[in-house]
Formats: C-alpha cells, sequence, structure tokens
C-alpha cells in the first residue's frame, strides 16, 4: 500500500501571501493584519460578481509585487472561487498574461490550490505560480441564498460567507515551506441542511485527519497549530468531539479560520466564516506571516469545503464535502 | 371600548398567526416559502368551510393583513364570480380579488428596483 | 512487512470511518445542533406581527373614515403596507427588522412584498428584463401559483355544489 501523502521532497517555499477583505472582515479580530479592504464591499464596481473579480485582481497583483517577481516569471495562476463557473476568477484572470487553471473545492479551494501549486512545483515542472481564491458575501448569498435585502432569519448553526481574496505565490524563495500535501476524498454523510455546512464538511475533515494521522510518522502534538477551513463553530465542535472518540487529541493546538475571522460574540455570524475566501485571507494574513517570522513551526492546514449547488439541494440530496490538506512549516 | 377590543383582538390573532408560523420555521424543517404556500392555501380552506369570516369579523385586520387573508380574498372572490358567471368564474374570481396587491407588489417593487441598489449588510 | 502493517491500518480505518454511519451521523449533528432560540422568537413575531396588524386595523379605520367603501379600504390598507413594506426593503431596513420578528413580518402581507421588491433590487444588475422582470417573483411565486390553484379547485367545487343543491 502506497502512502497516500504526497511528501514534497523539493519544499517549495510560499514566497508571498496578500489579502483583500471586506468591511466586517476589517471590523473583526484580525482586522489589521489584513492589507487591502473596502468600506462598503463594492470595491468601486457596480455589480457583487465584478467586485469579486476586483478583489482576486488586487490579491493577485499585490501578492506577485511582494514576492519580488515579475508577472512574466509566473509560470501558473491557480485561482477558484464560490460562483457559477468560476467567473470571478476568470475576470479577474484576463488582466495578467500568465497560463490559468481554474479549479473549484468550495470553501476548500484555498488548500486545494496550496497543494497542488506546491506539487507542481515541487515536481519541477513550473518554477513557480500563484495561487488565489476569494468569496464575496453579497454574491454568494444571492446564488445560494436569498436576495440581500430579503427578511429572513438564520439558525444558530449557519455560516456566514466572508467577503475576501487570498493569494499566494508560491516558488524556490522563502522561509515558509510546504512539505506535505494530503488530497480529500469526497465524503457524505447524508447532511441535508444547508444551514449546518459545518456538520456537512466535519466528517471529511475526519476522514483527512484519520489517514494523515494513520500514515504520518508526527503526532498531533508535533504541531503548533491545526487548522481547519471553515468549519464554523458548529463543525469544529463536532471534529473534536468525534475524533477524541477516535482517539486522536487536536482540541489543544486546533484552529478554525470561519472562528478567526470574525467575533462570534459581537458579529451577528452565527457559527462563523465560511466561503473560499475566508480561509485564503486568515492565511494570507495571520498563519503565513506567522511561519515567516519563526512564530509557528509546523502548521497543518486543512482547508475544508461543502460541495453542492442549491439546485441539488432543491432536488432532495445531501451534501458532499471534502478537506485536503497541507502541511506548512518554518525554516 | 369596543374599538379598544377591536384593536386587541387584531393583535392577538394577528400575533397569534405570525407564532404558529414561527413555531413552524423553528420546530419542522419547513423553509419559510413552503409555509407561506401553506398559509395561503389553509387562507382558501378555512373560508371555503366558513370558518375564516367569523375570524375577519372579530379580529378584523388581524385577519386580514396575514397571507392567510390573502387567501380569504381569492375564496371570496372566486365565489362572488361563480355566482354571477357560473364555472368562468372559478378561473377569474382569485385573481380579479387579489389584483390591487399583486399589482401594488409588482409596481412598487419595480420602483425599488429603479431608486435603490442592494446594500451589504452591517 | 510494513506494507502489511499499513494494509491493516488502512483497514482499520475504514473501519474506524464506518463508526460513522450515515444514520447515525444524521441523528448525531440533529441532538447536538443548537437550536433556534424559539421563545425569543415567538415573543418577537408575535409582537411585530401583532403591530403590524394593528397598524393595519388603523389604516382600515381611516379609510373608512375617509369615506371609502369597505371593500376598497381592505384593498388599500394592502397596498400602503405593501408600499411601506418595499420602501423599507429600499432603504435596506427590512431585513435588519426581519431577522428579529421572523414570522412576525413574514407571515403578513409586508413579507409578501419583501420577497418581491427585494428580488427587485437584487436582481436589476442582470437588467430590466431578464433580471427583474424575469426573476420578479422567483420567491413569491409560488404564493400566487398556489392561492390561484387552490382557489380555481375551490370554486369548481363550489360551482358543482350549487348545481347540485341549487
Amino acid at each position: 500500500m502506497k502512502n497516500p501523502i504526497i511528501t514534497l521532497k523539493n519544499q517549495p517555499k510560499i514566497s508571498a501571501s496578500y489579502s483583500v477583505v471586506g468591511h466586517l472582515e476589517k471590523e473583526g479580530p484580525l482586522g489589521n493584519l489584513f492589507d487591502e479592504y473596502s468600506d462598503n464591499d463594492k470595491f468601486g464596481k457596480d455589480t457583487w460578481e465584478k467586485a469579486e473579480s476586483e478583489m482576486q485582481l488586487r490579491a493577485v497583483k499585490g501578492a506577485i509585487k511582494r514576492s519580488g517577481l515579475n508577472e512574466y516569471e509566473i509560470d501558473l495562476l491557480l485561482a477558484g472561487d464560490l460562483l457559477n463557473q468560476c467567473v470571478s476568477s476568470s475576470y479577474a484572470i484576463t488582466n495578467f498574461d500568465i497560463p490559468y487553471l481554474g479549479i473549484y473545492g468550495a470553501c476548500s479551494t484555498c488548500a486545494e490550490g496550496l497543494g497542488l501549486g506546491a506539487c507542481l512545483c515541487d515536481s519541477k515542472i513550473i518554477d513557480s505560480c500563484c495561487a488565489v481564491t476569494s468569496s464575496h458575501y453579497c454574491s454568494s448569498e444571492r446564488q445560494f441564498r436569498f436576495p440581500l435585502e430579503y427578511g429572513g432569519q438564520r439558525t444558530p448553526t449557519a455560516q456566514w460567507t466572508a467577503t475576501g481574496s487570498g493569494a499566494f505565490v508560491i516558488g524556490n524563495e522563502g522561509k515558509t515551506k510546504v512539505t506535505e500535501v494530503l488530497f480529500g476524498k469526497a465524503i457524505d454523510k447524508g447532511i441535508t441542511d444547508i444551514n449546518n455546512m459545518g456538520a456537512a464538511m466535519a466528517p471529511s475533515a475526519i476522514d483527512t485527519i484519520v489517514r494523515y494521522f494513520t500514515n504520518s510518522e508526527h503526532s498531533p502534538d508535533y504541531f503548533d497549530k491545526i487548522i481547519t477551513g471553515d468549519l464554523g463553530f458548529e463543525g469544529s465542535e463536532i471534529l473534536k468531539d468525534l475524533l477524541l472518540g477516535n482517539g486522536i487529541d487536536i482540541t489543544k493546538n486546533h484552529m478554525d479560520c470561519g472562528l478567526m475571522l470574525f467575533d462570534k460574540e459581537k458579529q451577528d455570524v452565527h457559527a462563523g466564516g465560511s466561503g473560499c475566501g475566508c480561509s485564503a485571507v486568515v492565511m494570507a494574513a495571520d498563519i503565513i506571516p506567522k511561519l515567516e517570522s519563526g512564530e509557528l513551526k509546523n502548521v497543518l492546514f486543512l482547508g475544508t469545503g461543502a460541495l453542492m449547488s442549491p439546485m441539488t439541494l432543491f432536488q432532495g440530496g445531501s451534501i458532499p464535502a471534502i478537506c485536503h490538506l497541507v502541511h506548512l512549516s518554518s525554516e | 371600548m369596543d374599538i379598544f377590543i377591536k384593536y386587541l383582538f387584531a393583535f392577538i390573532i394577528g400575533g397569534a398567526l405570525c407564532t404558529v408560523a414561527q413555531i413552524l420555521i423553528d420546530k419542522t424543517k419547513l423553509t419559510p416559502a413552503r409555509i407561506l404556500v401553506i398559509y395561503v392555501c389553509a387562507g382558501v380552506f378555512l373560508t371555503a368551510i366558513n370558518i375564516y369570516e367569523p375570524l375577519v369579523e372579530l379580529a378584523g385586520a388581524g385577519a386580514t393583513v396575514p397571507l392567510t387573508g390573502f387567501g380569504r380574498l381569492i375564496a371570496n372572490g372566486v365565489k362572488k364570480a361563480v355566482d354571477e358567471k357560473g364555472l368562468l368564474g372559478a378561473l377569474t374570481g382569485g385573481l380579479s380579488a387579489t389584483a390591487g396587491g399583486i399589482a401594488a407588489s409588482i409596481v412598487f417593487g419595480f420602483i425599488a428596483s429603479l431608486i435603490f441598489s442592494s446594500k451589504p449588510k452591517k | 512487512m510494513l506494507s502489511i502493517i499499513n494494509l491493516y491500518l488502512v483497514k482499520l480505518f475504514s473501519k474506524g470511518c464506518d463508526i460513522l454511519k450515515k444514520q447515525e451521523y444524521i441523528e448525531y449533528v440533529e441532538k447536538r445542533a443548537k437550536r433556534s432560540p424559539i421563545l425569543k422568537n415567538c415573543f418577537f413575531a408575535f409582537t411585530v406581527g401583532g403591530t403590524i396588524c394593528i397598524i393595519g386595523q388603523l389604516l382600515i379605520d381611516l379609510y373608512t373614515y375617509l369615506g371609502i367603501n369597505k371593500e376598497d379600504s381592505g384593498t388599500l390598507t394592502s397596498i400602503t403596507l405593501i408600499f411601506t413594506s418595499c420602501l423599507l426593503t429600499g432603504l435596506g431596513v427590512f431585513d435588519n427588522i426581519a431577522r428579529v420578528a421572523g414570522a412576525g413580518t413574514l407571515v403578513p402581507i409586508t413579507g409578501f412584498a419583501n420577497a418581491v421588491s427585494s428580488q427587485a433590487i437584487d436582481t436589476k444588475s442582470e437588467g430590466y428584463v431578464l433580471g427583474v422582470g424575469a426573476k420578479i417573483f422567483t420567491i413569491a411565486g409560488p404564493v400566487i401559483v398556489y392561492a390561484v390553484l387552490s382557489g380555481t379547485l375551490y370554486g369548481v367545487i363550489y360551482y358543482i355544489c350549487t348545481l347540485i343543491w341549487g
């Protein structure tokens, strides 16, 4: 049996990261860490979809500039978002003269892009690439739920799509190494409630974590932080609870991007943030800089995504989920 | 005093109809859209079997403003039209009776879309 | 040797994963999910819903006082409430009230008007014909569809009854 964990022998580095957020994220606990923000979430555009594209555009530009590379030195762009046909990415990416692969993994897209980009760089197929993801509360609310002005109530387990975009340049320079990648399997445990996506995604995170620790030499204690990308409050609790039942204790070092981005008590976001942008901006603005400064040594990043569409839900389908794992370590 | 009682009943019956819907939202898996459909159909049904009209006598707007009142308008309109025109009235009565509300929603909704644009939540 | 152990672990894991049986997991999730604060929600639904009905009654009495007949003052009341609801929706106030009031703003005609106008405002970026025109009833449409269907059914039954019993 082959070890499912992909060990990156050449250890590609994350050379630069850049984050762009909306006003709610700016008001949140990590507010002063972000590179750019918009007061009205519009980023000077007239529609929410264009605003989301603009966020990605700014994030990619910022990350490339910060990496010290020229645009032509980036061999590949890996971009994804939540909208149908990944339009935010596609429109943003037309501004660059870089080959582009669109990826979709719902809220796990950030981890998918990082993992895939690192694998490609590790194999020396390419020298450097840029991974970017975004989500916008207003555009995804329109697509997945109701119009913005519609008067509805949310249940306590509902998550709040974050407005933000995070970009990462992966290359040979930098202090943050990508050492291991484990891609997830699509797991469906029959949850149909769109207002409890944490519960829908938790089993996929459990699957990936158990697969990782059964095949890895490391124990959970080896990591300074085990970071899940937006399970929210409900999903995080389920994850910790069920993993303990399976003999894996991550309660000490577990963190969730959805819970870090917003102040659950002060901001009316119910179970916490979600969306491709949520984990991307938390990683880009908080975790990667801490790895670079050496404050964190080893971080396990697990991007979780719920892979449904409103149509399949109306047809009575349940929510499949996926979780990709990326092991980051500091020099 | 009569006026006070009328307003009291409007408050209680109207509030009660909303509370029942709230319980349905929180306790069952019914989405708001389904609950509204149930309310409208219930309004038609209860009017048809002559239960809703006494409630309107008692509570006034408490019974006509909730969506069950919309169903009542439909049922009463259909009944009146069938009395006048026969079977054709089954098709024409309902929408004629509610035309004001539906047209107002379309017109004001459209005007709102001309003037306003959507805002992010605070 | 290592591969055999590995295989065993994989098997063990797949067993471990089986601990999460679909049905059991769904029950586990439902049991632990925090419920909506139903008492608080019902309180606000009751008071806000009741207040909207009182406003409705005030309007009916006002229009009747102005000499408008009973039926028309009822219609005018609906129209006034619909107008107010559309205005509050456009100003971005309605959703904030509804977040607290829940069914209190949903069940009165205000909820219907909000469903129409919020959809209209939201879809105008797709144009006034294919956006607003085509999608204005996306949320409120089912109410009209089933109101007409049940009304027609009632009309047919009523017609048959009048034929039988005159």
